[in-house]
């Protein structure tokens, strides 16, 4: 989940008559978590699916709204101008086809401002823009820029200076040796043609979607912005920038309309959607009785409008709550308004009646009897290492079956069996008291259509006179006392017992595990003193399904 | 006072009662016990005060090889003065004759002032009478004495600044007596057949569960009790049931490899019916507005969370009044830590009804969190992607002074349930269980449930 920083006397400053405390103990009741803070200093953890949080300023919308001082929806107010346009060259269609924009202007830029401004374009790069793939930003200084602009496409040796650098450097340069350009280059894919914005003078503004350029670059004495958002779909680049434009309108810029034309592309809009609500749908699921006053209330606290009659409420969404998708979200938005802490728990009695899964049932019946026997029980990860499980053992690992790109060394494999890591796990414990008895059920994973999962019970006992009698007995004693199932031992060889020394397990004269005393090879690979003597057994197919 | 006493006990004290001191050894060989047992029953009588043990050190001397050498032929000076008492000699002469003592004998003779030196030719100026140094290592000989037997400290030290001349060595010995509280001891009048009931035992282990087990039945016997029933499913999923069945688009971070394990090269074919598959990917084409690909669904992960198992049950059995859970392990790829494991256990609950709302919701919750003893909870909003409303318990954590995020709840999202023909509405919770397990266990790094220590798995206590 992104986090952002602020202050909260900034905030403060933003929300209007309130307290610390008082945003405090509001702030988790739009869904913010304060992750941690230290004075004035506070790191908020906010939802992917609310992009207006990334910044202060979006907060301060949301705080005014619950704490009531300011309800119903921020009208965005975009001033009609011929002044600035955008061209739209019909060979982006293929690259990147979709470009919008809008400028912001007689706003103040302080610092913390500029770095909120920042951090809200990484987290919508990131989060909605799906790591620029999807849509990206580039915020520019706008008295820097002569408009008309042209969104075209340019050849790769191309150059131009870009942002944070003193020199020119070729669009191939760029890709090659910035991290911006190695971080998202391959967006562009290999096309010959990268996508381009120009101004009038033939000056690049932005090489969409890796970096600006150095000319248009904001400062804290930067009075008059242009956004530009490009991206593959119209609509998400009209979320995005709708998000941009409320938050520039709420710190004080006034929004100029930029007319874009040209392969496809439009004007934004930014315009409100109307959402209809049943008072009874609200009710049925908050387990309330609201009238629709109070919903239309409730709503207007969460920054929407809403008005209606007894059985249903009309609602405007601004563009920028695009995670409205259905009624269902209005719901949620009602419980938010009304207050979650408002929310009286009720309990309704269960008509029916609670019932454990047949495996499980199994399978506590089986600890409990290998318990009886002296075992203890041990949990191992599903997922393990090619050194447990196949280096350390000797065993056959041709049908290995791995994980991609796991960060844990230890975990990058699913186990077939679960006697390796027990092994592992008295490795671990030689300086513990003796004799040491382990058993684990879990289960084991094996290439089928596509996976076969089955349910093994393992134990494995050591110290200095452990032998194959005694784990055979636990085996039979085990299996007779819980199931009533007999078993039989049959001689077979296998890398992972002594020779001599193992055998397969048989139910019904068919093959469900093995059993024997582990060679004394892998139990010196994993530096164990003593004779280690164990079983496998499948419970799947025997005992349950 | 009837005291209990070992027979190793016994034996000591009567042989003490002969003789008042003896050291460990001559113990041994008037009691007929081993040095072992003598050990082990001084240290017991010292415990109950019946026995002193006094420590004591004492040096011994014996001659080293230069020692040796100077007790059979002399002192170096020594054998210089008898050579020049025969005839004046020079310099190559006594080298010959005296070798590797020739630097020593010349050194001391000239301090003292025995001989004289004139054109490189040395004779006798006085001779001294006596040499106390060799009456010490007379005195010493072949044996080993003790120091204190030779009153000529003098000459030992002088003998101890002379290279390999005397070995020192320091040897400790323990002398044995009863105490004056023991001197009245009867042994005979002590408890016949009686034993030390006091004394320490050694400690045995019970087998047991795992203490996560433990937590892992305690809470489905909760839900049991609720009136829920079980369900099981596989720990491997089609990313169609993990992830598109449940409102996350195929582009959402979630699904990147960098969050989820992907099986290396495994795609299912038949991941679903395909009706299913086509008002799935509908309700994801109309709300994400994107490329929706099979290829992707058929994907196989291993679960990210219950819910995959809880919502395929949901679409095959189609109830319109349910209570079911499902409890089991789930992945994520994770960096390890204290609190982050690529596999943990998660339990989740579901009721389905046509008059359940988010208040019941929030009230089973109460009641689970009750039934494991936490009373102190409050709910918070929060975001998942196939719930609306989404909420979250925080927990009142009494050792960490703080309240912690517990488990998530919601109802299933209309985008959910419609295009598998769930029509009631569905409250859905659930969250790890180790979280839970940390909380009753005390513990503050989640890896300890795996790491299988015998040390921790022998003494957790099992009521918590």
């Amino acid at each position: 989940m992104p986090v952002i920083e602020l202050n909260y006397s900034r905030l403060q400053k933003l929300v209007g008559k309130t307290n610390k405390k008082k945003i405090k103990d509001v702030l988790p009741f739009l869904g913010l978590d304060i992750e941690s803070e230290s004075n004035d200093e506070v790191r908020i953890e906010y939802s992917p699916n609310r992009p207006d949080y990334s910044t202060d300023f979006g907060i301060a919308l949301g705080l005014q709204g619950l704490l009531g001082i300011k309800k119903g929806l921020l009208k965005l107010n975009i001033k009609k101008t011929k002044s600035y346009s955008l061209n739209v060259d019909s060979s982006v269609s293929k690259i990147r086809p979709f470009v919008t924009g809008i400028v912001a202007k007689n706003g103040k830029i302080d610092d913390k401002t500029l770095s909120q401004l920042m951090v809200m374009q990484e987290d919508l790069h990131f989060g909605i823009g799906r790591r620029r793939k999807k849509s990206s930003i580039g915020i520019h200084d706008l008295d820097t820029i002569t408009f008309p602009l042209k969104y075209t496409t340019t050849t790769r040796n191309y150059s131009f200076i870009p942002l944070a650098s003193q020199q020119e450097k070729t669009i191939n340069e760029i890709l090659e040796s910035t991290d911006v350009g190695k971080d998202y280059g391959d967006i562009l894919g290999n096309s010959s043609k990268v996508p381009i914005i120009l101004d009038a003078k033939e000056n690049t503004v932005s090489f969409p979607p890796i970096i600006n350029a150095a000319l248009t670059t904001v400062t804290t004495k930067t009075k008059n912005l242009f956004v530009e958002v490009t991206g593959m779909n119209k609509d998400d680049i009209e979320d995005m920038l709708s998000v941009v434009a409320t938050i520039l309108q709420s710190a004080g810029f006034e929004l100029n309309v930029v007319k874009i034309s040209g392969a496809k592309n439009s004007t934004p809009t930014l315009k409100t959607r109307i959402m209809k609500l049943d008072t009874e749908l609200v009710n049925k699921m908050l387990g309330l009785k609201l009238s629709s006053n109070t919903i239309s209330t409730a709503l207007r606290k969460c920054r929407l409008d809403a008005s209606g009659t007894k059985s249903h409420i009309t609602c405007i969404i601004p563009r920028y709550r695009f995670d409205i998708f259905g009624p269902m979200d209005l719901v949620e938005e009602v419980a938010l308004g009304y207050g979650i802490g408002n929310l009286v728990p009720t309990l309704s009695p269960s008509q029916t009646i609670g019932q454990k899964n047949n495996q499980s049932i199994n399978l506590d019946l089986l600890s409990s009897i290998l318990v009886g026997l002296g075992y203890t029980e041990a949990l191992n990860s599903s997922l393990t290492s090619k050194k447990i499980l196949y280096d350390m053992t000797g065993r056959d690992s041709s049908k290995i079956i791995s994980v991609m790109d796991s960060k844990s060394q230890e975990h990058t494999i699913l186990r077939d069996s679960l006697l390796p890591a027990l092994i592992e796990n008295l490795s671990r414990n030689i300086h513990e008291t003796y004799p040491q008895k382990l058993f684990e059920t879990g289960t084991v994973f094996s290439r089928g259509n596509p996976i076969n999962e089955n349910i093994n019970l393992a134990a494995i006992c050591v110290h200095k006179d452990a032998n194959f009698t005694e784990i055979k007995s636990i085996l039979q004693s085990a299996i007779k006392t819980a199931f009533n199932i007999e078993c039989k031992t049959k001689t077979f060889s296998n890398s992972m017992f002594e020779n001599g020394r193992g055998a397969e397990i048989l139910v019904n004269n068919q093959s469900v595990g093995v059993i024997g005393e582990i060679s004394s090879r892998i139990v010196d690979n994993f530096k164990i003193r003593m004779p280690v003597v164990g079983f496998e057994i499948k419970l799947s197919g025997l005992i349950f399904d | 006072m009837s005291q209990v006493f070992h027979d190793i006990e016994k034996k000591i004290i009567k042989v003490l009662k002969e003789t008042k001191e003896l050291s460990p050894e001559k113990l041994e060989e008037k009691t007929g016990l081993s040095s072992d047992q003598i050990r082990r029953g001084i240290e017991w009588l010292k415990l109950k005060n019946l026995a002193e043990v006094k420590e004591s050190q004492e040096t011994f001397l014996t001659l080293g090889k230069n020692g040796k050498i100077a007790f059979s032929k002399g002192l170096p000076e020594r054998q210089l003065l008898n050579l020049l008492k025969e005839k004046p000699r020079n310099i190559s002469e006594l080298q010959n004759e005296l070798k590797s003592v020739f630097g020593p004998a010349i050194g001391s003779a000239k301090k003292n002032m025995w001989v004289e030196v004139k054109d490189n030719v040395f004779s006798l100026k006085n001779e001294p009478t006596k040499f106390p140094e060799e009456d010490v290592l007379k005195q010493i000989g072949e044996q080993k004495i003790s120091a204190n037997k030779i009153s000529d400290q003098k000459a030992i030290d002088s003998l101890k600044k002379r290279p390999d001349y005397i070995i020192e060595e320091i040897e400790k010995s323990k002398i044995i007596s009863l105490s004056a509280n023991a001197k009245d001891l009867d042994l005979e009048q002590s408890a016949t057949g009686a034993i030390d009931v006091e004394a320490d035992v050694p400690s045995i282990f019970v087998a047991r569960t795992h203490p996560l087990k433990d937590t892992i039945d305690e809470i489905r016997e909760i839900f049991v009790t609720l009136g829920f029933t079980e369900i099981n499913g596989t720990l491997s999923q089609s990313s169609f049931w993990n992830f598109d069945a449940l409102f996350t688009p195929q582009d959402h971070p979630a699904r990147e490899l960098q969050d989820t394990f992907y099986l290396e090269g495994i795609s299912e074919k038949k991941i679903a019916s395909p009706e299913q598959i086509r008002k799935v990917s509908d309700a994801h084409k109309k709300n994400w507005r994107y490329y929706w690909n099979i290829e992707e669904a058929r994907k196989m992960v291993l679960r990210t969370h219950t819910t995959c198992v809880t919502i395929k049950h949901l679409a095959e059995t189609k109830s319109d009044e349910a209570r079911i859970f499902s409890l089991g392990r789930v992945f994520r790829n994770e960096k390890v830590s204290y609190k982050h494991l690529v596999e943990f256990n998660q339990v989740e609950g579901v009721v389905v009804g046509k008059n359940v709302t988010l208040r019941d919701l929030m009230g089973i919750q109460r009641e689970f969190y009750k039934r494991i003893g936490i009373t102190k909870i409050k709910f918070w909003p929060t975001f998942f992607p196939y719930t609306e409303p989404s909420l979250q318990t925080m927990v009142y954590n009494d050792r960490l002074g703080k309240w912690v995020e517990l488990f998530g709840m919601g109802i299933f999202r209309p985008e959910v349930t419609k295009p598998l023909g769930i029509k009631n509405q569905v409250l859905a919770w659930g969250g790890g269980i180790e979280r839970i397990a940390m909380l009753k266990y005390g513990l503050d790094d989640v890896r300890e449930f795996y790491n299988n220590d015998l040390s921790w798995l022998r003494s957790a206590t099992k009521c918590q």
